[in-house]
């Protein structure tokens, strides 16, 4: 019952702040409906029993990679979007297709709810097994999504820097 | 006790918010967030899908959606910087040439 509860009531946090992302018009208050999300969504993932998801969950996204969002807006001194009129036909066709199609993903979800669900503490979620099942089952796309951050981290880079500068530093 | 259509449910009008969000918005920066936000949704429905089979394989794979989502936001935000640089501006209806 509590679990219930908690769920519809972080949940909605969730919707409303994804629903606020869209509303909103200043790229800042997007970024601040963003991070009340992913706080929401670390709840969810404590009460499906993943504790150390929920907490890398808050340090890296909500964290991490929110922090970089905020300052590259701050940066680049980002103002309120224009807003465009959408086209008739999108509005004619879209809002009705994305209602029925909503409903019908949602019922047939729904008609199976006959299954069992899981308490917090039942998944053994401890970061104990879940890092020796990342350095044990998984060690090759481990190794592979570490070099593909190294070579994120050196496009960021190339692609941040000045081109001016580059080119100094080729002749220099 | 939740069952599991209540989270893939979720996970889908987050999913659907992301989708939304990639179409309407005109700030490149918002658009980036919407993507943000779609992989949120279906990282909730890995984790939902992993209590559910009892196994964790499904946790260690949002570690690897979260790694893509670091990578690509790291690189996805120095092309806006890059962008920025010679158009000045963020709208990505200006956008729209490949060549200055």
């Amino acid at each position: 019952m509590l679990h219930l509860a908690l769920f519809l009531m972080f949940g909605a946090i969730c919707i409303a702040g994804a629903i606020n992302l869209l509303v909103q018009s200043h790229p800042i208050n997007s970024a601040l409906s963003l991070i009340a999300v992913m706080a929401s969504l670390a709840v969810e993932y404590l009460l499906l029993g993943a504790e150390f998801v929920a907490a890398v969950q808050v340090i890296i996204y909500a964290g991490a990679i929110m922090v970089l969002f905020v300052f590259v807006i701050m940066l680049l001194n980002a103002g309120v979007e224009e807003r465009t009129r959408g086209s008739r036909v999108a509005i004619l066709f879209g809002i009705p297709g994305v209602l029925v199609g909503s409903v019908l993903i949602a019922w047939l979800l729904l008609r199976h709810s006959g299954t069992t669900a899981v308490g917090i503490g039942a998944l053994p979620g401890s970061p104990q097994t879940i890092g020796w099942l990342l350095f044990h089952d998984f060690l090759l796309p481990f190794e592979v999504t570490s070099v593909l951050v190294l070579i994120a981290i050196m496009g960021a880079v190339v692609l941040a820097s000045r081109p001016e500068s580059i080119e100094e530093r080729r002749q220099g | 006790m939740v069952p599991l259509p209540y989270y893939l449910v979720l996970s889908g009008m987050l999913f659907a918010c992301g989708v939304v969000g990639f179409l309407i918005k005109r700030n490149i920066i918002t658009i980036f967030m919407s993507i943000e936000l779609m992989l949120n949704g279906v990282n909730l429905s890995f984790v939902a899908f992993a209590a559910q089979w009892h196994a964790l394989s499904g946790q260690v794979f949002v570690f690897f959606v979260m790694v893509v989502a670091a990578a690509e936001a790291a690189v996805g935000l120095a092309i806006i910087i890059a962008v920025y640089r010679t158009r000045e501006t963020l709208n990505v209806d200006q956008v729209n040439l490949l060549k200055l």
